[in-house]
C-alpha cells in the first residue's frame, strides 16, 4: 500500500495551492497584518480580537521585550526605554529629526543611522522595527497556521531610499522573506480601486502619524499606473500632537519637563487631538510627577488655529504633485482619505476645500494600506492566475544624481520616474593625469549638493593617466522595483569597474544586518541552523516549481540538451532538499539559477512578442 | 543603437497615436514586470529587471516630444548636440528674453499660470513644426534646430514650475 503523502507545513504540494502571503502596514502609530482569505482580503486580529498593534517597543530588561499594548500602557512610567513612532529614526541621523529635544530617549549618534540607548543595550532603529514586525509574523503565522512564504511591507511613498533600505533591512530581521515594499498611497488605490471598480485619475492623500504622501494614480481595468507622488517624510499626527503639547505646557505656565511628565503630556495631548473629532471640545486634566496639576479645556477652534500651518503644509506637496502630472484639479475624480489623521474635520475640511469636492473616506482610513498591502502580496505570490491579476506602475519619489565639480548636483534619474528604471551617464576627469575618481550619489531635488541627501560615496580607481576630458567614465544607476537604487561607474576606454549597491552612508552594511539577525535569533532562542534551512528549503522550492512551471509552458525554446541540463540541475536541487544542509541547498539552487539564466532571457524574449504579436492581431 | 520604435511595434515617425504606444507599453510590461517574477529564480528576476527598465525607459523616451525628436534623428545620423550647439536665432534668443523676464516679474501664480499657458502654445507650435521637418520633409539637419529650440521651451517649462514651487 502507498503511504499517504504529508507536506510540510505552509507549503503546498501542489504548485497551483496557494501560498500563505500577507501585507503589513508598518505605520508611525499603529501596524497591522492582513492577508487574503478566499478571495476577500481581512486584517488579522490578535488573540484580544484587536485589529491594531501600536507602534510601541518597550525593553524591559537584556531578555525581556513587550510589543504594542502592553508597552503602550508603561510608557509614561518608563519613557527611555519604550520607544513610540520609531518610523521616524528610520534612516535618519540625529540632525534629521525634528523635536528631538522632546522625545525623552538617549540618542546616540551612529553614522548614517541614529541609535538609542535603552535597558536591553544600544538599538538601532532597523532593530526595533523588526521587534513590531515580528510580532505581526507571528500573529499570521498562528492565525492562518503555516509559514508565511512571503510579505509585502508599506513604506511611504515620499520615503527615500535610506528610510526604505532601512525598512527592507527590519523585515529581513523579523525572518519576512519580503516579496515588495509597497508605497502606501498605492496600496490604498489597490484597496480602493479594486473594491469600488474605480476608473479615472484618483488622487490618494494619506496624512500619517509621522508621514504625509499625496500621490496621483491613474486607474483603468488591470492596470494601476502612478503617474505623480509627492510628500514630506517629517509630517503627520505626531506634529498636530505636539503642537497640542506646546499649547498645553504654556496654557498651564509649566517648568520644563521630565521624561515621565513629558511622555504623559504628549499622550494626553493625543487623546485630545481624537477627542475633537467628535466633540466641540476637549478637557485636559493631569497629575505631573512635580505634584502640579494641569487642567486646561482645548475648543476645536484652539486646536485649529494652532494646527493651521501643519494642514496649509499639507497642501504644498499636492500642488507640486498635480504639477508634476500635468493636471488641475478638475480632472482628479476623486480623493482617497488615508491615514487615521485624516480623520481630524479640519484636515477633511482643507483637502474638500482644495479638489472641490467632498473626500471620499468609505474605507477604514487605519486598514486601507494593509488590506492593499495584502492584495499585492497574494498577487506577488503567485495565488492570481495571469488575466485576474493586475498590473503595478510606480515612481521613484525624488530625483537621483551624483556630485559634480563645485558642489552641484547632476540629476540621472528624475523624481517621479517610473520604476525598475536604469540610466547611464559619462563624467570625465577635471586634471591630467587624474586616476581616480569619487562618486557622491545624492538624493533630492535641490541644485546643490548641501541641501540634497547623501546617499553614498564610493571610489573607482585605477584610471589609466590621460589628459583632462579624455577618460570617459560611465555611472549607471539602477533602481528596481522596490525603490532601492545600487550604483556602478566604469572607465570606458580601460574597462576599470568599480559598483556599490548604496547602503553605506546611511543604511546598514550587510555586517550589521548579519550581527542582528544572529542576535534575534538568540533573543527568540532560535535555533539559527533550523531557521537558514528552512529559508533555503522554502527558496529551493520555490525555484523547482518556477521552473517546472516554466519548462511546461516554453520547453520549446529549449533544444533537447539544454533541457537535459536545467531537468538535472533540478533533479540534484530536488534531492538535496531532502537533506538538512542549508549550504548544499543553496549551492544547488545558484547551479539551478546559472542553468536557466539563458532560458529566462529567451522567455522575456517571447513573452514581448506575444505581446507585440497580440496587438497586431488584435489591430487588424 | 537600439530602435525604441520596434520594440513597441510603431513606425519611426514624430506624430505617434498615444492610446497605441500606451497600449503596446502595458502590454509588454504584463509580460516582463518584476510583480511577474517575485517567485521566480534569479535568472529570470534578473532578465525582467533587465527588460522592465529599457521598457520604462524606451517608452519615457517616445512620450516626451524632445526625447522622442532626438531619438529619431539620431537613427537617421543626426545628432542634435544640445551641448556643444547653442547657436540660436537672434528672433528666438528676443523672445525667450522677453518670456524670461515676464518669469520673473510673475508676482503671483494667476501670473504664472498665463506665462505657463503662452509657453504651451509655444511648444506646441514648435511640435508642429518638427514633426513637419522630420517627417514630412525629412529635413534633419532642419529638424535638430528645431528640437534645440523646443527643448529651450521645455526648461523655461521647469523653471515655472520652480517659480510656483516658491510661491507655494
Amino acid at each position: 500500500m502507498a503511504l499517504l503523502q504529508i507536506s510540510e507545513p505552509g507549503m503546498s504540494p501542489e504548485p497551483h495551492q496557494a501560498r500563505l502571503a500577507i501585507g503589513i502596514d508598518l505605520g508611525t502609530t499603529n501596524s497591522l497584518v492582513a492577508t487574503v482569505r478566499s478571495g476577500v482580503p481581512v486584517v488579522l486580529p490578535d488573540a484580544n480580537g484587536r485589529p491594531l498593534l501600536p507602534s510601541i517597543v518597550r525593553y524591559v530588561d537584556s531578555r525581556k521585550v513587550e510589543v504594542g499594548y502592553a508597552a503602550q500602557a508603561r510608557q509614561s512610567d518608563d519613557p527611555k526605554n519604550t520607544i513610540v513612532s520609531v518610523k521616524r529614526f528610520m534612516g535618519r541621523g540625529v540632525k534629521d529629526v525634528a523635536h528631538l529635544e522632546s522625545a525623552p530617549y538617549d540618542f546616540v549618534d551612529a553614522p548614517g543611522m541614529l541609535q538609542l540607548r535603552t535597558a536591553a543595550g544600544v538599538k538601532s532603529p532597523v532593530e526595533i522595527s523588526a521587534e513590531i514586525l515580528r510580532v505581526l509574523r507571528e500573529r499570521a503565522e498562528l492565525s492562518l497556521q503555516g509559514n508565511i512564504s512571503g510579505a509585502v511591507i508599506t513604506v511611504p511613498a515620499y520615503f527615500d531610499d535610506a528610510q526604505r533600505q532601512a525598512t527592507k533591512d527590519a523585515g529581513r530581521i523579523a525572518g519576512l522573506n519580503v516579496l515588495r515594499l509597497l508605497n502606501e498611497p498605492t496600496a490604498a488605490a489597490i484597496a480602493y480601486g479594486l473594491e469600488n471598480a474605480a476608473e479615472g485619475t484618483y488622487a490618494v492623500y494619506d496624512l500619517g502619524g509621522g508621514t504625509f504622501d499625496i500621490s496621483i494614480l491613474k486607474l483603468s481595468r488591470g492596470v494601476f499606473e502612478v503617474v505623480a507622488t509627492s510628500g514630506d517624510s517629517m509630517l503627520g499626527g505626531d506634529d498636530f500632537d505636539q503642537r497640542v503639547f506646546c499649547w498645553i505646557a504654556e496654557k498651564a505656565k509649566l517648568a520644563p519637563l521630565g521624561a515621565r511628565d513629558m511622555r504623559l503630556l504628549q499622550v494626553k495631548a493625543r487623546e485630545a487631538k481624537e477627542y475633537l473629532t467628535l466633540h466641540g471640545e476637549a478637557a485636559i486634566t493631569a497629575k505631573l510627577s512635580t505634584g502640579e496639576f494641569v487642567d486646561v479645556v482645548l475648543s476645536t477652534e484652539t486646536f485649529c488655529g494652532i494646527t493651521q500651518t501643519l494642514v496649509q503644509k499639507t497642501l504644498g506637496p499636492v500642488r507640486k504633485a498635480l504639477r508634476d502630472a500635468g493636471l488641475s484639479v478638475e480632472d482628479i475624480k476623486g480623493v482617497v482619505m488615508v491615514g487615521g489623521a485624516t480623520r481630524m474635520p479640519q484636515v477633511q475640511r482643507a483637502v474638500g476645500e482644495f479638489f472641490r469636492r467632498d473626500p471620499l473616506n468609505n474605507l477604514d482610513p487605519d486598514k486601507v494600506v494593509a488590506l492593499g498591502a495584502a492584495m499585492q502580496a497574494n498577487v506577488l505570490a503567485g495565488n492570481k492566475p495571469q488575466g485576474e491579476d493586475w498590473l503595478l506602475l510606480d515612481v521613484i519619489p525624488l530625483s537621483l544624481g551624483i556630485e559634480t565639480m563645485g558642489g552641484l548636483t547632476e540629476k540621472i534619474i528624475p523624481r517621479n520616474t517610473t520604476i525598475p528604471a536604469g540610466r547611464a551617464q559619462e563624467f570625465t576627469t577635471f586634471k591630467d593625469g587624474q586616476t581616480g575618481m569619487s562618486i557622491h550619489v545624492m538624493q533630492g531635488e535641490r541644485e546643490l549638493v548641501s541641501d540634497c541627501r547623501s546617499l553614498a560615496r564610493f571610489e573607482l580607481k585605477g584610471i589609466p593617466p590621460m589628459v583632462a576630458g579624455a577618460a570617459r567614465i560611465r555611472v549607471a544607476f539602477q533602481v528596481d522595483a522596490d525603490g532601492l537604487l545600487s550604483v556602478s561607474a566604469k572607465e570606458s576606454t580601460s574597462g576599470v569597474e568599480a559598483s556599490i549597491t548604496v547602503k553605506p552612508s546611511y543604511g546598514l552594511a550587510d555586517a550589521d544586518v548579519e550581527r542582528m539577525l544572529r542576535d534575534s535569533f538568540d533573543h527568540a532562542r532560535e535555533d539559527s541552523h533550523a531557521r537558514a534551512l528552512a529559508e533555503q528549503r522554502v527558496d529551493g522550492q520555490r525555484l523547482v516549481e518556477a521552473t517546472r512551471s516554466a519548462l511546461s509552458a516554453d520547453e520549446k525554446l529549449l533544444n533537447e540538451e539544454e533541457r537535459a541540463a536545467i531537468e538535472q540541475a533540478m533533479t540534484n536541487l530536488q534531492k538535496l532538499l531532502a537533506g538538512t544542509d542549508h549550504r548544499k541547498i543553496r549551492q544547488a539552487v545558484e547551479a539551478l539559477n546559472r542553468a536557466t539564466d539563458e532560458f529566462a532571457a529567451r522567455r522575456m524574449d517571447a513573452g514581448i512578442k506575444r505581446a507585440l504579436a497580440g496587438r497586431k492581431i488584435g489591430s487588424l | 543603437m537600439q530602435n525604441h520604435f520596434d520594440l513597441f511595434g510603431l513606425p519611426p515617425s514624430f506624430s505617434i497615436e498615444g492610446e497605441t504606444l500606451e497600449r503596446s507599453y502595458r502590454e509588454i510590461q504584463s509580460q516582463v514586470h518584476p510583480d511577474r517574477f517575485a517567485n521566480a529564480g534569479d535568472a529570470e528576476r534578473r532578465a525582467s529587471l533587465q527588460w522592465t527598465t529599457r521598457v520604462n525607459e524606451a517608452y519615457r523616451t517616445l512620450k516626451d516630444p524632445v526625447q522622442r525628436a532626438k531619438h529619431l534623428l539620431e537613427l537617421n545620423g543626426v545628432d542634435v548636440a544640445f551641448e556643444t550647439n547653442t547657436a540660436m536665432p537672434a528672433e528666438f534668443l528676443m523672445q525667450q528674453m522677453e518670456l524670461r523676464e515676464a518669469l520673473e516679474n510673475a508676482k503671483d501664480s494667476s501670473a504664472l499660470d498665463q506665462l505657463r499657458k503662452r509657453l504651451r502654445q509655444e511648444k506646441s507650435s514648435m511640435e508642429r513644426q518638427i514633426g513637419d521637418s522630420i517627417d514630412e520633409k525629412k529635413d534633419y539637419d532642419g529638424a535638430a534646430g528645431l528640437v534645440r529650440k523646443l527643448q529651450f521651451l521645455d526648461r523655461l517649462d521647469e523653471e515655472i514650475d520652480s517659480a510656483y514651487e516658491e510661491h507655494d
